[in-house]
């Protein structure tokens, strides 16, 4: 099936998110769409989708104009999609999950789930998904939640398959995985586009590449091209795909956990035993997919998680057990993983996001009152030293983009001496430029001598900060490995193997992802482009 | 690839001590307060067939202490069976927990009734017949729920329901004219909290509380301007007969509790059995739950959420007003003021209770309804008791409910959250 999208236009009001964007995804063919968090490559996939409505352009199927007013439309036109966020009810089962919408019914309207096992079952068998049909979604991993998103398109006829972020949830070897489906897709005339903003990715697999910029298209690329010249494409000048710091040096040990254990609230232990230490200047890297413990490791460290046992020392002095306010005065600067629910208040002004956890302190209160003019200096000062774009220090924070929002956190959390860093996805959604700045900031920090954890699920990320990684697998750590461990061996652990094994493992079958960035090594060097 | 071990076995999930601790401490006091401290001598007697019974069969006449003590003792093995499963590391079945509430139950029957006669009939009889609004209403609320909308608006709609079936069938002269102006009733209450939750997406449990003091205030201010003067024109609809079905209602003990009754509670009847499997095994069933649990995820398949969600509450509305009509047209013969009594929220608790489920919902509000009837009939023979107490345990055990006694009880993910498009 051949689709076009011709001058698509889509406002949401004074935004441009989609600006007359043409598109011609032939059959049977790897589409790349690749742009930055907010470049609007989610949106025109929603339009093509039927979930949004464009204000202007045509989308075309088979050189015929058509019209979706629904996703139902753009099913029946053969157009399927996988979102970011999986669409699948987690209490039902797979079949159900893949029914819903198209059901079998057989006699007196019972839904026949025969037949809805037949079709997974089918699907299941032709590309070796290995997915039972009577699986409850919950209980499933991500990747295999993502087979399952890919058999309800293909269930459905998809000439046309759309992939929005498919790897953002992956370790490396499952989406090599993935790559292998999409070429089997492909081989059976199924066309794919396929939304990223991972360089490797799209030379591993792309045919074609359109790459958008603040919602137009500024061209296409060839699946040969450098790294370093998709990233100019992408961002609009060149930039630098690896942070600069000079070799740690690492002082004395500064915070150690102790077999560290946090249940939840089901009795499940989500934190199991856990035992690391960090020196003073260097930074340890937490890395692991989404959902092994990281999120309540540090939410433990910080306090806010129940049933914690074990030991987190800072400085010798022992953390667990007191309250957050505590653990903050003890001089621990933390920035959550999700900033808009944790990290600011959205309908606070920007200055008063900035002193969240110092309005307590001199100079910013004087016995219950606050005062406005040291927080505004401390405000006028932070947004200059930060660079954070905003229109005044009184603007609302959550009218800023979220690259200027994570940089109020980062300024807050970093506006005081501290004795441990903490930052749980630093540069999550964010644009190049404000990646590069956070990074930036958070090895000054190391320089500073403070010892600071990242976690993060991005590979690229941890390579590029870590000093040391410790990964995590299901609450355990799995090992901890120098900085300059290989993707591959880190995507081998992330799925609880354990490094001497996954080293092995690595070298006797490295990954289509890792080998296609192998030929470009020389993107080091950024610094002498004109950005 | 190989994937690591599970969880280390000191933090490995353990069942919880609370079902052990609260069966012992309740077999405890079955124990000492039926059992050792009883009134010995006594004998407690129950009737279990009434005097048109096909089959009659001689009242059972227990020996109280012993009896009761007996029973007392099978809740204490079920404790202990319990602490010994959450020793072993096992949780506690379900039967068990059902086992341990009929012996206990029994043990109390047995006790308060000592040196008296009771109808174990009559005590069934009026148990459905309290059960019924909550049945329906609890049904309401499954089918409102499930599609991700709180109707907290029940109690308003079975009062709607009593009020213009009454009114309907005095007017007309035909009882099944009233039944249907129930579910008009029903369906204008829902359609008010359908356009103001769902389409201008206001907090639905303040539309809810909101539609309840309406219809008090509307039904009130008819009532005593229309139906409490005017008896004979505006409220005076009589009761539907009770329709014997043919040799079902001849079994012994459950026949004439079952099958000798109105049109209504054989509505009941089809109406749970028909939702329960509309709701799970037929294609409207699977798109009405998706839209409770993912509505996102429902619309990227085509399904229109909000229509869903409009439709099941009109359905819900409707099915509460009919069984508003039976504190009228079923029960009473007339409308009184305020009639529904706070039943629409026991229907609530009931939803939960049965844990959102039309099977579930039926049993918990049966239980209600026994214990309300429990209370009334002990009240009338005088129990050592006050019958206030009595009045809260349908209460006490939904609390137990939903502190999880029963196992995890899961609400439907999306209930209560409007959906709107971005």
């Amino acid at each position: 099936m051949k689709l076009e999208l011709r001058g698509i236009t889509k406002r949401f009001g004074s935004l441009v998110a989609n600006d007359s964007i043409d598109l011609v995804v032939e059959p049977g063919e790897i589409h790349c769409l690749l742009g930055e968090n907010g470049a609007g490559k989610s949106t025109l996939m929603n339009v093509l989708y039927g979930l949004y409505q464009p204000d202007d352009g045509q989308i075309v199927v088979n050189d015929n104009k058509v019209a979706f007013s629904g996703p139902g439309d753009a099913m029946a036109a053969g157009i399927g999609m996988v979102h970011q966020h999986f669409m699948l009810v987690p209490v039902f089962t797979v079949a159900e999950n893949v029914m819903l919408g198209q059901e079998h019914v057989g006699a007196a309207g019972l839904l026949d789930m025969d037949a809805a096992r037949r079709d997974v079952r089918e699907i299941s068998d032709r590309y070796g998904f290995n997915v039972d049909p009577d699986a409850r979604v919950e209980d499933l991993p991500v990747g295999v939640q993502q087979r399952v998103e890919i058999i309800k398109a293909l269930v459905r006829k998809a000439d046309v398959l759309i992939l929005d972020e498919p790897t953002a949830v992956l370790t490396p070897q499952e989406t090599d995985e993935l790559i292998a489906i999409m070429r089997q897709l492909k081989a059976d005339g199924t066309s794919i586009v396929f939304i990223t903003h991972k360089l490797r990715e799209v030379r591993a697999i792309a045919d074609r590449i359109t790459v958008i910029r603040r919602g137009a298209v500024v061209g296409e690329a060839s699946p040969d091209a450098s790294e370093n010249e998709l990233a100019s494409m992408m961002v609009g000048r060149s930039v630098s795909l690896t942070v600069d710091k000079a070799p740690a040096e690492p002082g004395d040990v500064a915070f150690a956990i102790d077999d560290l254990s946090v249940v939840d609230d089901r009795g499940a232990a989500v934190v199991d035993h856990v035992s690391f230490d960090v020196r003073g200047g260097e930074i340890l890297a937490v890395g692991g997919v989404q959902g092994n413990g990281q999120t309540e490791l540090v939410e433990a460290i910080l306090g806010v998680q129940e049933h914690v046992t074990g030991s987190i020392r800072l400085d010798g002095r022992e953390l667990l057990g007191r309250g957050v306010d505590d653990v903050l005065d003890a001089g621990v600067g933390f920035v959550p993983e999700d900033r808009t629910v944790d990290g600011i208040v959205s309908s606070f002004s920007v200055a008063e996001n900035l002193v969240l956890d110092l309005y307590k302190r001199a100079p910013f209160a004087r016995g219950l009152s606050l005062r406005g003019a040291e927080l505004a200096k401390n405000a006028r000062q932070r947004v200059e030293e930060f660079d954070i774009r905003t229109s005044g220090i009184d603007t609302p924070a959550g009218t800023l983009s979220g690259g200027n929002q994570q940089k109020v956190v980062v300024a807050r959390e970093l506006s005081r001496p501290l004795k441990l860093f903490i930052a749980a996805q630093p540069t999550r959604g964010l644009d190049v430029g404000s990646i590069e700045f956070v990074h930036k900031r958070i090895v000054r920090e190391r320089d500073n001598g403070t010892p600071v954890i990242i976690v993060s699920t991005e590979l690229d990320e941890i390579s590029a900060l870590a000093d040391r990684i410790a990964v995590m697998y299901r609450g355990r750590i799995v090992g901890i490995v120098p900085g300059d461990t290989g993707r591959d061996v880190l995507g081998l652990m992330m799925a609880g193997i354990a490094p001497d094994e996954a080293q092995a493992e690595a070298e006797a079958n490295p990954t289509e992802v890792s080998l296609a960035a192998d030929d470009a090594p020389a993107v080091s060097d950024p610094e002498d482009g004109q950005s | 690839m190989t994937a690591s071990p599970a969880v280390s076995a000191d933090l490995a999930v353990r069942p919880s001590w609370k079902a052990p601790i609260v069966f012992g401490l309740l077999a405890l006091v079955a124990v000492i307060a039926f059992g050792v401290l009883g009134e010995s001598g006594e004998t407690s007697t129950f009737g279990i067939s009434t005097s048109s019974d096909a089959w009659q069969i001689d009242p059972l006449a227990l020996s109280s202490q012993p009896v009761a003590l007996g029973l007392s003792l099978v809740c204490v093995v079920v404790a202990a069976y319990s602490a010994w499963l959450v020793r072993a590391g096992q949780a506690a079945p379900a039967w068990l927990t059902v086992l341990f509430a009929i012996a206990f139950v029994l043990a109390f029957l047995v006790w308060a009734v000592a040196g008296e006669q009771i109808s174990f009939t009559s005590l069934m009889q009026g148990a459905l017949a309290l059960s019924v609004p909550l049945v329906f209403g609890a049904l309401s609320g499954v089918l409102c729920e499930r599609a991700g909308v709180i109707n907290i608006a029940i109690e308003g709609q079975l009062l709607a329901g009593a009020f213009l079936s009454a009114v309907v069938a005095t007017l007309t002269g035909s009882l099944y004219v009233g039944l249907v102006a129930a579910v008009v009733a029903g369906l204008l209450v829902a359609f008010v909290l359908a356009v103001f939750a769902i389409k201008y997406v206001v907090n639905q449990i303040i539309v809810g509380v909101v539609l309840n003091v309406l219809v008090l205030g509307v039904t009130n201010f008819l009532y005593g301007q229309l139906l409490a003067p005017e008896a004979a024109t505006w409220n005076s609809p009589g009761t539907l007969p009770r329709v014997e079905i043919p040799l079902l209602s001849e079994i012994p003990v459950i026949g004439p509790v079952l099958f000798e009754q109105t049109i209504i509670v054989y509505a009941m009847y089809v109406t749970v059995a028909l939702v329960h499997v509309a709701l799970f095994r037929t294609r409207w069933g699977l798109r009405v739950r998706s839209v409770g649990e993912h509505p996102k995820a429902a619309d990227t398949l085509g399904i229109r959420v909000n229509t869903v969600r409009f439709r099941n509450v009109l359905l819900g509305g409707a099915v509460a007003g009919f069984g508003g009509a039976f504190f009228t047209l079923g029960n009473v013969g007339a409308f009184s003021r305020e009639m529904s009594a706070g039943q629409g929220f026991i229907a609530l608790a009931a939803m939960i209770f049965g844990r959102w489920s039309p099977l579930g919902a039926l049993g918990a509000a049966l239980l209600f309804g026994f214990a309300n009837n429990l209370q009334s009939v002990l009240g009338i023979i005088g129990t050592p008791i006050p019958s206030e107490f009595m009045l809260m345990l349908p209460y006490i055990l939904t609390i137990f409910a939903v502190a999880g006694l029963v196992g995890r009880v899961r609400a439907p993910a999306a209930d209560g959250e409007p959906y709107v498009k971005s």
